[in-house]
Formats: structure tokens, C-alpha cells, sequence
């Protein structure tokens, strides 16, 4: 291939579909590469919860932006990825919880989230389904949740249309640098481009390696799990105070259990194994929360991939000492928010000044030895 | 989990057919501690089912041979003392961690139980296919596998006037049965022609008992005066809340539906149809052992050597879970498996286990060739799948048709679970368990092939889980609940 894009985006999630995405928009010949098919990782199994009141305090501002991008995907994706704006409630059932949440809650409120304490029996006007041993809530009317397997065909026929190349299974391997342009290693040949955007999720630290960055990236082996369609037992989004548990209805009648219980798996395996009592685990959580969820059945569990670095914050902007090559990815809760970093993470790359709440996501901070070219 | 008891033995057999009571008796035999696990509450699988004990006390010895292999293979494994666990629902299984082998989770009315063992046989049998036809979710509709459990283990009629149609020795096997129980056939409607019954001759030669059985149930179904439409497909089960007719046409031999000639038409209360059984490897895709797409076979298979033992060590696969071919190759894998466990644990000497395996693998060469031969009358028909109408729901649980599962390929999807993401198709509770099959052969055909096409990822639970069975009583202060996600 002798063609040279203005960008080729490795890793087609949520981060590289949404900065591919802008990037087109702006103006720029995009490539968009993923070793498997368009958001069946991360961002194709998640919970698609859409809260604030799991939302590290320091990506609020950006998860409400997100949130208004969400609930209006239908106009600027063209595709409503199935989102369902509703009210949250984070819940606590003991002391010890009812003070954490009034910790968390404040801290939120700060950054700007929209969130009220509120009693029991306040929780449980808000939300009928609810159990009657809730002591105190957390309560957003900024939530939701978006279907999250339908990400990937929302965001193909939006990228389509905008002309940006999706090259699926097209593992990229290495990166050589040649006449003022990267050249992107693939066992069908080379991509080559002005610059690159690596959007790996989990694989962030094998991507910043082949540019000779060493920035370690820890994987969060995810549990969920689905009952089959059920009669109405919830209309909310449900979590507790530590952020164990995540809940939600789909309009089809299923019920998404979640909060982030581990399994097995890494990096090269990928997903490996529910782990059983964690399944366990998560469910008694749900049941406790909602008493209606013992009628239903399992039909399945599943695993995700989910990245996070040293400090838990995102990795977004240059790579420190290569030329051309930027980052974006390990977002806490980063299907909510990757939304509004990407696309700030795009207008970046086209030439706006970088947002100065993502100016503190540097991946500079998280290098762990000098290896740069 | 307070009450998950882990338990221990030298090899767990999942599944109670003949594979799976041969594989645990053969190894209590040789010295290992077996346990077997099905939830049913007696051994015998689909084949061999036990009818209930009144049925078998009033009427003794009238559920032909099967039912006395049946009860052999029970009272061998008696015998043999390995352990069982009956009416116990496997809902996980795992690679246990830290120590070396797997990890199985079972759930019943006494709560949850995980058990451990160095070597697991996977004994799983086979699922049936039953590709769609427009009317194919109508009441009155069953599976040929589903009339033969009505059948043998609840002595139900299917209905009174009963159409027989789809392929293999389940056909003829469900129409001689149904008339044996006073049922009338309406007729049976046979994708095979003569001459296709006549290629597996040879092979059905080697069970010379078998094939007059199955030449006694034609004659029967002459004798009877029933229709017997041969190289003809069921094109649409007719009726307004249950089926009352079904439309047929003649085929090719690949199933293709041939639309310009004339349907016929056949009045009848219930429609049994069967397109032959696919081989359920969730286990042994579950754990990643390796497995190949074998259409002679059924499927997909997991990759074995002649001792049943699979890509993973310790992880074996016997019966029809590891390719069709019958009951008989069945018991003698499952035989072959349970030695090869005992074997490979230490139980059993090499040489031992060499005197033993041999005759096994002698007598399975034969139980194979019969088994083969009948499995090659049931192998997918790509025409047949071609034919099924755009309108056609192919996932019943969520009603995806045909026609949405083509648009998801033309959109961009190019492999069954990313069709699965975009259209829901095998998200309900069964889980792709019974469209999976079809779903992979219609996407197959546009994007070149079922390996391009692959499989729906098989994942926990293995069935369906009742919440309250899997939480069973609990104190939210014992909930591990993890340390609180960092602010
Ligand atoms: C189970 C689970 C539940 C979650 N629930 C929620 C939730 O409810 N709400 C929320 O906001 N967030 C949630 N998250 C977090 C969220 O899903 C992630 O933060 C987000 O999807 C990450 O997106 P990403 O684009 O960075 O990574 P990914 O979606 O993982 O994308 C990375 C891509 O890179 C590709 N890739 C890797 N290596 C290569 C290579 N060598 N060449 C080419 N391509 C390559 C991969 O194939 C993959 O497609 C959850 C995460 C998990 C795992």
C-alpha cells in the first residue's frame, strides 16, 4: 500500500470508533485497524451503564458530557445504540455502606454530578423494586444505560459514511518509521500513515511498546451476567456504595448483573473462566437489591477485558518522545466516558488546544523507564 | 460460599448415557474413584432412558431392547461402584485453579456443590437439528428426539394422527414406535432417497441385529398402508393456533426444495421432524480444548485421539458429544475414555490398560461403521438450508428470521456471534442451543464457510439457572462483597 492516510486508529472500541469517527469528520483520510472484528472487546460486552455514581470523581465533567452524547446518539451517530436515559440509585445497606456513600456521593457532587442522598422509603418511591433494607441512596437523574452490543454496528454504518477505512482482523504487529511516516506491521502488509492513534483498551501496553514505551497496563477480568426476560421488577439503574453491583432492565425484559466481581483471564489468553462463588457473589448483591430478580433464571455469564494504569486514570495524549503517536484508553468506566475523551482527543489531533482536564491523563506519567525513540 | 462443599474424586463424568455410565463404571473398574452427574434421576441418556418405575412395574419387558441395554449399563454401573450424582443440574465447569484439573459446579434442591477431579469425561450426547420451516414454533410441532422421549420414558402420543418427516434411523425408529403405541402416522416424509439408504448398506451390514430392526419398521410402515414420501422436505406445518396440515415438496439430494412443482398436502394433529443431531461440545469448547469442523460428524467436533482423550490433558470426550455415531460406539468410547482416565491418573498399569483397550477399540471399529453409516444419512443439507424462507424465524427464543440474519452479514457482520450482537439471535433462553447450528450454516454460506462462519462462544451456565436455586439462602454480611472500585 504506497497511500499514506493523515491517521490510522489501532483498535477499533469505543475510544479508536469515536476518535476514527471525528477525525473524518474533521477532515482527515482515517484508517480504522482492529485484530478482530469493530467493538467485540470492551466495548461490545460491557454493561452499557451510563452513571455517574460509578464514574471516578476526576472523569465527571466528561461522563455528563458523554451522557448528553449518548442520549442523543440517534442525531450525531445515527443510531440510538438502544440508550435508555433513567433515574440511578447507588444503595446502602449497612452503616459502614451509608457512610461511604455519603463520602462518595459528596465527592461526586463536587465534580458536578447531580446526586441527592436519600432514605429508604424515598429510594423505594423512586424505584419500587427496590428492597426495603436500603438505609440511604445516592440519587442521579443523569443515567442510563446503552445496549452495548450493538455499539459495533452503530458505530460501522456511522464510520462508513464518513469514508473511514475499517480494516477488521488485521492485527497490527509493530511500527517502523520510514520517509516521514509510520508504517503499521500486518500480516497482509503495511498500512502507512502521517501519524497513529492507539486505542488497544487492555493491549495499550503491548501497542506503546512498539514505539519503545514501557507503560504497564493492568487487566480487570470483568464478570456479568443476564437472566432471561422477566415481567417489570426494575425501571432504574441500580448500584451500591462501593460499586459492586450494577443493575438494569433491558426493555426486553432481561436483567444485566454487573459491578465488576472478577473472573479469570489475561491480556494473551483473553477471558478464560467465570470464577462460580463470584458469580454467586454478584447475584446475592442482586437479589438483595432487588428481591424480584430470585424469579427469573440465568441464562448466562460472560467475561470483558477492562484496562486500568497505575493511578487508575486514563492514558490520553502523545506518546512521550515519538514523534506523531498518541494514546487513548483505560478510562474508568470508559464506555460512558470514552465518548467525550475521544472526540476531545480528536479535535486535539486536529488542531484545537488539549482540553486541560485531559492535559492531567498524560501518558508521560505513567512511563515506567526512559525507552523512547 | 459457605455452602459450596468442595468435593474431590479421581474422575467426573459428565452425562448419564451409555457413553458417560460406561466411561465411570469402567473406571470405578479400574481402581479410580468416578462419580457420575446428570440431572436426570437415572442413568440411560436419551437412547436408554429408564421409564418411570410404574411404567416398568406393570408392564415389564415391553420396551424392547433398548430398554434391556438400558438396564444393563444401570446395573453395571451399580456394580462397578462408581459414585453418582442424579437429578444434579452441572451448571459450570472450569479448569480448577491452583491445583491441576476441572472444576464442576453443580446446583439442586440442596444447594450448590463444586467438585473437583484431575480428569473430567465429557459425555454430553448430541442436540437435535431441526431446521425452519415456515409454522415450524406452531404447537403440535416437535423434534423427532423429543417424540421418542414422549414415547419411551411417558408413553405419550404425540397426537392422534401423526406426520413423521425429516432423516436417519430416528424417523423410521419414531413412526414404527408410534404406531406400536396405537398411534396413526399420516405419513412419513424422508429427505433420503432409496438409493441414499442403499450407500449406507455396507456399513449397516456390520449390525446385521440393527438393520432388520429398521427393515421390520419399513415393513411395518408398508404393511400399515402409511404414505412414504421419499426425497421430500416439510416446505410449512399449516394451521391457526395448533398445526392441522403440512405442505411438502420434493427435494434434491443436497435439500434443495424444488418450488415449481406442486405441494402436497398431508391433514394431521402433530408434526414430528428431526434433521439429524449435532454433537454438544459447550464443555469441551468451555474449557478450550481444540476442535474442528467435521460435517461427516455432525459438526463441530473436539479433536480426539483413540483413547478419547481431547487437546487438553485430562479432559476426554466419549459418544455422540465427540461426533454422531450411535449408541453402541457410544458405550464403547465411553469405555475407552474411563480406561484411558484410570490410565492416565496411575490407576491402571499401561499393560493392563493396553489388554483391556484393545478388544474396546476392535468392537468400536465395528459400532463405528454402523454409527457412521446412519450419521451420513443425517448430515446437514446445504439445499435444505438455502430453501428456509426469508421470513422464517431461524431463532424461535427471539424471533430473528431468516432475513435479518442475511442483512446483519450485508451490514458488515462476518461471524455468528458478531450477527448474534446486531440482531439478538441466540440470546434467549436457550441460548443458540438449538439455532446455533442453523444460524452458522445460513451465515456459512456468505462469508465462505463454517470455519469463517464459527460458533456461538459457549459460556456458563450450562442450562439455564434458577436466581433462587444459584443463590440459595444467604446473609448479605457473608457476601464477599470485593474492596469498593477507587474513587
Ligand atoms: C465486563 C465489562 C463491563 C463494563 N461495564 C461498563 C459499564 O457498564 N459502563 C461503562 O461506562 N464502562 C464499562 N466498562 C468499561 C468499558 O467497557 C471500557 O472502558 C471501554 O469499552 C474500553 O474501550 P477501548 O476502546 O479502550 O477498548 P476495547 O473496546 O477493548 O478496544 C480495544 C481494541 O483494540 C484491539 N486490538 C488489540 N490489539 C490489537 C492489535 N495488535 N492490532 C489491532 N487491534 C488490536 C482489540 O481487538 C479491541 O477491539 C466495562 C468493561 C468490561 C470489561
Amino acid at each position: 500500500m504506497t497511500t499514506v492516510l493523515d491517521v490510522a486508529v489501532v483498535g477499533a472500541g469505543i475510544n479508536g470508533a469515536t476518535a476514527a469517527l471525528f477525525l473524518a469528520r474533521g477532515g482527515m483520510r482515517v484508517a480504522l485497524l482492529d485484530r478482530g472484528q469493530i467493538c467485540r472487546q470492551a466495548s461490545g460486552v460491557n454493561a452499557g451503564t451510563l452513571t455517574m455514581q460509578m464514574t471516578r470523581r476526576a472523569l465527571i465533567p466528561f461522563a455528563l458530557e458523554a451522557h448528553a452524547m449518548w442520549a442523543s446518539a440517534a442525531e450525531w451517530l445515527g443510531h440510538d445504540v438502544g440508550v435508555v436515559v433513567c433515574d440511578g440509585l447507588s444503595l446502602a445497606f449497612t452503616d459502614g455502606e451509608a457512610q461511604l456513600l455519603s463520602e462518595r456521593v459528596a465527592a461526586r457532587r463536587e465534580a458536578g454530578a447531580p446526586i441527592d442522598l436519600v432514605d429508604g422509603k424515598r429510594a423505594q418511591a423512586i424505584e419500587p423494586g427496590v428492597s426495603d433494607k436500603v438505609l440511604l441512596a445516592g440519587h442521579c437523574k443523569v443515567d442510563g444505560y446503552a445496549n452495548a452490543y450493538l455499539t459495533g454496528l452503530a458505530f460501522r454504518r456511522a464510520l462508513e459514511r464518513e469514508g473511514v477505512a475499517i480494516m477488521e482482523n488485521r492485527p497490527v504487529t509493530g511500527a517502523d518509521r520510514a520517509q516521514g511516516a509510520w508504517a503499521l506491521l500486518t500480516p497482509e502488509g503495511t498500512i502507512r500513515a502521517k501519524r497513529v492513534v492507539l486505542a488497544g483498551g487492555v493491549w495499550l501496553e503491548d501497542m506503546a511498546s512498539w514505539f519503545g514505551c514501557a507503560i504497564p497496563i493492568k487487566v480487570l477480568i470483568n464478570q456479568l451476567a443476564v437472566t432471561e426476560r422477566m415481567p417489570v421488577a426494575m425501571r432504574t439503574v441500580l448500584g451500591i456504595a462501593s460499586g459492586l453491583l450494577s443493575l438494569k432492565q433491558y426493555p426486553h425484559g432481561t436483567v444485566v448483573i454487573g459491578g465488576g466481581w472478577q473472573g479469570l483471564g489475561d491480556r494473551v489468553a483473553g477471558p478464560r473462566a467465570v470464577i462460580p462463588e463470584n458469580l454467586v457473589g454478584n447475584v446475592r448483591l442482586a437479589c438483595h437489591a432487588v428481591p424480584a430478580l430470585e424469579r427469573s433464571r440465568i441464562v448466562r455469564a460472560w467475561l470483558g477485558l477492562e484496562a486500568e494504569t497505575a493511578d487508575a486514570l486514563p492514558a490520553v495524549g502523545a506518546l512521550p518522545g515519538v514523534e506523531d503517536v498518541a494514546m487513548v484508553g483505560s478510562i474508568h468506566s470508559g464506555y460512558t466516558s470514552g465518548l467525550s475523551i475521544a472526540r476531545h482527543f480528536a479535535r486535539w489531533l486536529l488542531g484545537a488546544p488539549l482540553h486541560p482536564g485531559i492535559a492531567a491523563f498524560d501518558p508521560a506519567r505513567l512511563v515506567v523507564r526512559p525507552g523512547a525513540r | 460460599m459457605t455452602e459450596t462443599i468442595a468435593s474431590r474424586a479421581d474422575v467426573i463424568v459428565l452425562g448419564g448415557g451409555p457413553a458417560g455410565m460406561c466411561a465411570a463404571s469402567a473406571a470405578a473398574r479400574a481402581g479410580s474413584d468416578s462419580l457420575l452427574i446428570d440431572e436426570n434421576s437415572q442413568g440411560g441418556g436419551q437412547v436408554y432412558r429408564a421409564p418411570p418405575a410404574a411404567f416398568a412395574e406393570t408392564s415389564p419387558g415391553a420396551f424392547g431392547p433398548d430398554h434391556a441395554i438400558g438396564a444393563s449399563l444401570r446395573l453395571a454401573l451399580a456394580d462397578s461402584g462408581a459414585r453418582t450424582a442424579f437429578g444434579c443440574r452441572a451448571w459450570s465447569v472450569s479448569r480448577d485453579v491452583g491445583g491441576a484439573g476441572f472444576r464442576v459446579d453443580v446446583c439442586d434442591d440442596n444447594g450448590l456443590k463444586a467438585w473437583r477431579a484431575p480428569a473430567l469425561v465429557v459425555a454430553t450426547g448430541a442436540t437435535e437439528r431441526v431446521l425452519p420451516f415456515p409454522g415450524w414454533t406452531l404447537p403440535g410441532v416437535h423434534g423427532l428426539a423429543a417424540a421418542t422421549v414422549m414415547l419411551k420414558a411417558q408413553k405419550l402420543l404425540p397426537g392422534e394422527r401423526v406426520a413423521v418427516a425429516g432423516c436417519g434411523p430416528l424417523l423410521l425408529a419414531v413412526a414404527a414406535g408410534i404406531a406400536k403405541a396405537g398411534g396413526k402416522v399420516a405419513g412419513v416424509i424422508d429427505l433420503a432417497s432409496v438409493s441414499d439408504w442403499l450407500r449406507v448398506l455396507p456399513g449397516a451390514l456390520s449390525r446385521p441385529d440393527l438393520l432388520a430392526r429398521g427393515a421390520a419398521w419399513v415393513a411395518g410402515i408398508a404393511a400399515a398402508g402409511t404414505p412414504y414420501l421419499r426425497r421430500h422436505a416439510v416446505t410449512a406445518a399449516l394451521g391457526d393456533d395448533r398445526v392441522s396440515a403440512i405442505a411438502l415438496s420434493p427435494v434434491a439430494a443436497d435439500g434443495t426444495v424444488d418450488r415449481a412443482s406442486q405441494p402436497l398436502r398431508i391433514d394431521c394433529d402433530a408434526l414430528v421432524i428431526g434433521h439429524g443431531l449435532v454433537p454438544n461440545c459447550d464443555v469441551t469448547r468451555i474449557l478450550g480444548a481444540t476442535h474442528r469442523y467435521a460435517p461427516a460428524d455432525g459438526g463441530w467436533i473436539a479433536v480426539r485421539d483413540g483413547d478419547m482423550r481431547t487437546s487438553i490433558p485430562g479432559l476426554y470426550m466419549a459418544g455422540d458429544g465427540g461426533g454422531i455415531s450411535g449408541a453402541a460406539a457410544a458405550a464403547l468410547q465411553g469405555e475407552l475414555a474411563g480406561l484411558a482416565a484410570a490410565r492416565d491418573l496411575g490407576a491402571l498399569a499401561a499393560q493392563r490398560h493396553l489388554d483391556l483397550a484393545a478388544p474396546l477399540r476392535r468392537r468400536l471399529g465395528r459400532a463405528m461403521r454402523f454409527g457412521r453409516a446412519m450419521a451420513g444419512l443425517m448430515v446437514e443439507r446445504p439445499g435444505l438450508v438455502a430453501s428456509i424462507p426469508a421470513e422464517t424465524p431461524v431463532c424461535r427464543c427471539e424471533d430473528v428470521t431468516r432475513a435479518e440474519i442475511d442483512q446483519a452479514v450485508a451490514e458488515g457482520a462476518r461471524e455468528v456471534n458478531q450477527v448474534k450482537a446486531w440482531t439478538r439471535c441466540g440470546m434467549g433462553p436457550c441460548q443458540g442451543r438449538m439455532c446455533g447450528d442453523t444460524v452458522a450454516a445460513v451465515v456459512a454460506r456468505l462469508v465462505g464457510g463454517r470455519s469463517a462462519a464459527g460458533a456461538f462462544t459457549a459460556r456458563v451456565p450450562l442450562r439455564p439457572v434458577p436466581t433462587a436455586q444459584l443463590i440459595g439462602s444467604f446473609d448479605y454480611a457473608d457476601i464477599p462483597i470485593p474492596r469498593p472500585a477507587p474513587l
